[in-house]
């Protein structure tokens, strides 16, 4: 059983190679699947109803396993979610239909589309996809899987529909059937979860039996009904069922092949599938009946009615299909034995004579150009085997003895008439009338159907004959463009030949459904099951049945008055243009909805973003709930008197400190000013981490905060020096409220943080953790590094990942330039100030002559930094200290497994030392003093700190687990190495690696930036001086080669010190 | 340790008007502003009153402070390190953080 359904699926992903090889011909390769299925679910099914005649005595439970037909795999345990299939008798029905159907119709596209065509092996592969996912929704026994299966036939529909993509109407039919069918699909699935949650499983099976225990149960009432109202939903709108019929005509816009398939044989039988899967279970629930028998009366009717008025052969098909369905409905909904049996006879009966006439029309259509009933003549006459062939197939669809539709349409109305007379037996006058209902307005609809069957028979072959005015003169015949060829018809052929032999051998088409309908209980006890058969003797069934052909012939031979009435009669309410409607009316909403949400503005959105995060926490202080301890806002700040205002007094002095710092930063004119104070914030936070006995996270904070400043003081060099202030005072007030409120409450948080700690903390553990297993005394550097070395891993990519973005955001090509060869750079040419007047220029001029030193004295790049910015003492004292920082943190690295330190703050101390170096030698400095590129490290931290937490597997340990060695070296000593130290030399690496970038990005590459321009302005300025000059001079030479008038001297251009000046080294 | 409440209240309120200001670089101010008191309160709520150092070779486990959170103001503090600089970056490589002009919205502005 899964072979088949995998194979399926299979064979649609290789479809293109298939078709590339057999072009066209590539269709009776994928129809040679289903059609090998078929045949191996025929020789399956002794034991199919070997399994439903243990499953119907009660031998075995419904669910059982054991045989070959039930296979069940686990799929999504912790939901109850199985892969679980069963071939019961209905399952094999279906499946017969879809399998033998399906190869069919593929034999048929071989034929029906043209050679070279790009798009076969698409459509060939979504066409057996379909028959996969169709078998796999009557195979499995679990609602979640058929409900998956469910909404693959609805996507599969959607692209078969949408064939024609370049046409807006098969776009706009695949679009309507996609959205009506899954908007069903998503209520159903509402309804099957909570049937699978009121019986306890998904399963299938197990629900159809626990059914009526359902129904009077603890979930009895609402909570049922609704369950089996939003199923219903979902199959009702699946099989195109009023109000949801419209999607169906309108699915015609697919190519013939997926109309005889999918929307006559197919998909559309999935709602009918689901409903007599459910009915044995259901069908006494109340809005059961007045869903499915009332609907599916109702659909019959409409559907007829408006076959009748069609002029397009293939929409007569196509509202006659709806009408079927809802006939389909009511026999199968019916849920007793014997219209069970009739239900599915009718069902194979519809399948039989629906998709072969579609065949048809797609034959005419090909061949004519056109399926326009008033265009199409003498067709009949010119083409007996295609004429043939359809006559077999209406007749059957009418129901004309002696055929299979007229085999199962009188066994149908057999059991309705059982029905009525149960229903009616001893029963008040209403209940008498609706028990009688499905009977006479089944009556109505089959009259209407033998009436379309005659109108499309006439429509697509007779000869017909148009009033003009030279009097009645007769339609030219039809031409086709080619013989209709065996390799089209044969498929259509064979399904008529099966409408014959089905009539003649009910015994055959009788088992399966038979077998089925013996599981559930039938409306008399004791009585005979219900039999096929051609012919059952003179009963009132069969008058019934000779009155609705004569009733539908002569309904169809006074076809025009009836037109006359039809067109007279409004329609009723237009399905199609409520759809409509209400999609535009959705679409009004969500316009409507975004202009009034997003709206745009950037302080619109964080103003509301902030409002809700202040209120969420807000009310969780004021409304506390039971599990809280209930200590609430006003106990944690009235009640408990734990708490004081400070530990300590230098507490009090720096959070003084800090605060006065805020404010000074909101009202800062200046951005340097405001950068200062706070960073004196950031340095205030890392006295009370010290205060507060947390060293390391003083020393980290005072690290990242010197970075942090260093970084925000060399981006601002690139704005403006003063903040743009505004000038109407636009929503201030409401800002100031919110900023204060969320003060407020962040106080009242913090209050009630402190006093609200009831349980032991969860950190009891961990020293023991950290010193037994993490091997190290500085339990937060454990923590970081061992046992939330996941966490500290993530925020390691976070560095890497924020200093590649800093570097690609500033260079944008590529992450750094090559440092070049030092000795190519010109002394004092780094960092020139340009002088803006002539005191300055000799300001400069004197510095300059006093202060060029070409000596490398103390830094390897010193020299190349413009005289006017060096400081010799800053160069002293970098030379001298450089090492000593970097052995530092080569200490807090190794160290900080025991004592405060670590990767992070040995990283930073490393990135302020080549800070230092930069800010005291400039660029080429930094070049020199950290030759390797920052993506290197970065890489390199992030894939030492990966391979760390990989090892251990190899080990057979955990992910990041940490191996303890101990050994003695020669004069150290003992030596306890722990492996979660190589971890803390990747962290130091990404962290080193991200300040590189900083200041290669925000200080190098800014620097070289803005000396280019400097010099391209100052370049400019000169090339307009002289311009001016020349110019000066050409009009005095042009006034009589006088000197310049004014006396002023063109003014000569500043020549660089260094004709080297302002080169740059890229 | 009411004047710890008291700071992480005042450094929040500025954060967040300096966050609502149309500068870019005053939003990096009021976002790391806001940082600074979520790790202070996070520090606060986990060490009520002082404690000694968590370092297992001074001190004894039950006088050591909350390391974890610790652990995690410290991972807090480096990854809003990261941000910054990366806002930075966003702020100021288009040389000119905020504008004189409001963009063109099609609203009206009272």
């Amino acid at each position: 059983m899964l072979t088949v359904l995998i194979a399926l699926f299979a064979v649609a992903l290789v479809a293109p190679i298939i078709f590339r090889f057999a072009d066209r011909n590539g269709f009776y390769v994928l129809a040679a699947v289903p059609a090998l299925g078929f045949v191996w679910l025929l020789f399956q099914l002794p034991e199919v109803l070997a399994l439903q005649d243990s499953v119907n005595s009660g031998a075995s439970p419904p669910s059982a396993a054991g045989t070959g037909l039930v296979q069940t795999y686990a799929w999504i345990p912790d939901l109850g979610i199985e892969l679980s299939f069963r071939m019961d008798a209905l399952a094999a029905f279906m499946g017969l239909i879809i399998l033998g159907v399906g190869a069919l119709v593929l034999a048929y596209c071989a034929r029906y589309f043209q050679r070279h065509e790009a798009r076969n092996a698409s459509f060939g592969a979504q066409l057996v996809a379909f028959a996969g996912s169709m078998f796999g929704l009557v195979t499995t026994d679990d609602l979640i899987v058929l409900y998956t299966f469910w909404e693959l036939t609805s996507v599969l529909s959607f692209l078969l529909i949408g064939y024609s993509a370049h046409r807006i109407f098969a776009r706009r039919s695949a679009i309507q059937a996609l959205v009506v069918t899954t908007l069903g699909g998503l209520s159903m699935l509402v309804g099957l979860v909570m049937l699978g949650q009121a019986a306890g499983t998904y399963r299938l099976s197990e629900i159809v039996a626990a059914g009526p225990e359902l129904l009077s149960g603890p979930y009895a009432g609402a909570f049922m009904e609704w369950a089996i109202v939003l199923v219903l939903v979902g199959a009702l709108s699946k099989s195109a069922q009023v109000p949801f019929h419209f999607w169906l005509p309108a699915a015609m816009a697919a190519p013939t092949p997926v109309s005889a398939y999918l929307h006559a044989a197919a998909m559309v039988k999935a709602g009918v599938y689901l409903v007599a899967r459910l009915a044995p279970a259901f069908a006494e629930s109340g809005w059961w009946q007045a869903l499915v028998i009332g609907v599916g009366l109702w659909t019959m009717l409409v559907g007829g009615w408006r076959a009748l008025r069609q002029t397009d052969i293939k929409l007569i098909l196509a509202y006659g299909t709806v009408s079927q369905l809802g006939f389909l409905m009511v026999a199968n909904g019916l849920g007793d034995r014997d219209a069970a049996m009739a239900g599915l006879a009718m069902l194979a009966a519809h399948a039989l004579f629906k998709a072969p006439l579609f065949m048809v029309v797609g034959i005419i259509d090909h061949e004519a150009g056109t399926r326009d009933l008033a265009r199409l003549s003498g067709i009949g006459r010119n083409h007996p085997w295609l004429f043939g062939t359809a006559v077999v197939c209406a007749a059957s669809m009418a129901g004309i003895p002696p055929l299979f539709g007229f085999v199962a349409k009188e066994s149908v109305l057999e059991s309705l008439t059982h029905w009525g007379e149960h229903g009616a037996a001893g029963a008040g006058l209403w209940a008498s009338a609706w028990a009688w209902t499905p009977l006479v307005l089944v009556a109505v609809g089959t009259v209407l159907t033998v009436a379309y069957s005659a109108r499309f028979l006439w429509g697509a072959f007779a000869t017909k004959s148009l009033p003009t005015d030279e009097g009645i003169v007769q339609v030219e015949d039809t031409r086709f463009h080619g013989p209709v060829t065996a390799g089209a018809l044969g498929p259509s052929a064979l399904l008529a030949l099966a409408c014959v032999a089905g009539a003649f051998i009910p015994g055959a088409m009788e088992a399966l459904p038979a077998a089925f309908g013996a599981s559930m209980a039938p409306l008399e006890p004791g009585s005979e099951p219900a039999y096929l058969a051609l012919w059952h003797g003179l009963t009132p069934v069969l008058g019934l049945s000779v009155a609705v052909i004569v009733t539908g012939l002569v309904l169809y031979a006074v076809k025009d008055p009836v037109a006359r009435f039809q067109a007279a009669v409004p329609s009723w309410v237009d399905a199609q243009r409520l759809y409509r409607a209400s999609l535009a009316a959705l679409d009004d909403v969500a316009i409507w909805v975004t202009g009034r949400t997003q709206r745009g503005s950037l302080s619109y959105y964080l103003f509301i973003i902030l409002s809700v995060a202040l209120l969420a926490p807000l009310l969780a202080l004021l409304f506390p709930q039971e599990n809280d301890g209930g200590t609430g806002l006003a106990e944690s700040i009235l009640g408990s008197a734990q708490w004081t205002w400070a530990d300590t007094i230098a507490q009090v002095l720096v959070g003084a400190a800090m605060i006065v710092a805020t404010f000074a930063a909101i009202r800062a004119r200046k951005r340097f000013m405001a950068v200062l104070l706070i960073s004196v914030t950031g340095y205030g936070l890392a006295a009370i981490f010290a205060l507060q006995g947390a060293p390391d996270l003083a020393l980290t904070q005072l690290l990242v905060e010197s970075i942090v400043l260093v970084a925000m003081v060399l981006g601002l060099r690139m704005l403006p020096p003063g903040w743009y202030t505004r000038r109407r005072s636009d929503f201030k007030v409401p800002r100031a409220i919110l900023g204060i409120a969320f003060g407020a409450v962040m106080v009242a948080v913090a209050v009630t943080a402190l006093a609200s700690r009831t349980a032991d903390r969860i950190s009891l553990e961990m020293p023991r953790l950290a010193y037994e297993q993490g091997g190290g005394a500085n339990i937060v550097n454990v923590l970081l590094v061992d046992i939330r070395a996941w966490d500290t891993f993530g925020e390691i990519a976070v560095l890497a990942a924020a200093a590649t973005g800093v570097a690609s955001l500033v260079f944008i090509q590529h992450r750094d330039r090559q440092p070049g060869n030092l000795q190519d750079v010109a002394s004092g040419s780094v960092g020139r100030y340009r002088a803006q007047d002539a005191r300055e220029r000799q300001e400069l001029a004197a510095v300059r002559k006093f202060a060029i030193v070409d000596q490398d004295q103390w830094l390897v790049a010193g020299r190349t930094v413009a005289p006017e910015r060096r400081s010799i003492i800053f160069e002293v004292v970098t030379r001298l200290i450089f090492h000593v920082i970097i052995l530092l943190s080569i200490y807090l690295l190794l160290a900080g497994h025991n004592t405060p330190g670590g990767g992070f703050a040995g990283g930073l101390i490393a990135g302020l030392a080549l800070t230092i170096r930069y800010l005291a030698g400039g660029r080429y400095e930094l070049e020199q003093a950290m030759p390797i590129p920052a993506g290197v490290l970065l890489g390199s931290g992030l894939a030492i700190a990966a391979l760390t937490g990989a090892v251990p597997l190899l080990f057979g340990g955990q992910v990041f687990q940490s191996a303890i060695v101990e050994f003695a070296l020669p004069v150290i000593g003992d030596v306890k190495f722990v492996s979660s130290t190589v971890f803390d030399i990747g962290v130091y690496l990404v962290v080193v690696g991200l300040v590189i970038d900083v200041l290669r990005s925000l200080g190098s590459e800014v620097d070289r930036r803005s000396e280019a321009e400097g010099t391209a302005q100052a370049e400019a300025q000169q090339r307009r001086r002289e311009a001016r000059a020349s110019a000066e001079a050409s009009s005095a030479v042009s006034a009589g080669g006088s000197t310049s008038g004014d006396g002023r001297a063109p003014t000569r251009p500043e020549r660089p010190v260094s004709p080297d000046a302002g080169r740059v080294i890229s | 340790m009411l004047v710890l409440a008291v700071t992480v209240g005042v450094l929040t309120a500025a954060g967040v008007w300096l966050l609502q200001q149309r500068s870019m670089v005053r939003a990096i101010f009021g976002l790391t502003l806001i940082s600074h008191a979520v790790n202070l309160l996070l520090l606060t709520t986990g060490v009520p009153g002082w404690r000694v150092e968590p370092l297992m070779s001074t001190a004894q486990a039950a006088d050591a402070a909350d390391p974890l959170p610790q652990a995690f103001v410290l991972t807090a503090i480096v990854i809003s390190m990261a941000t910054t600089i990366f806002m930075l970056a966003l702020a100021v490589i288009g040389r000119d953080d905020d504008q004189e002009k409001v963009p063109e919205t099609g609203e009206e502005h009272a």
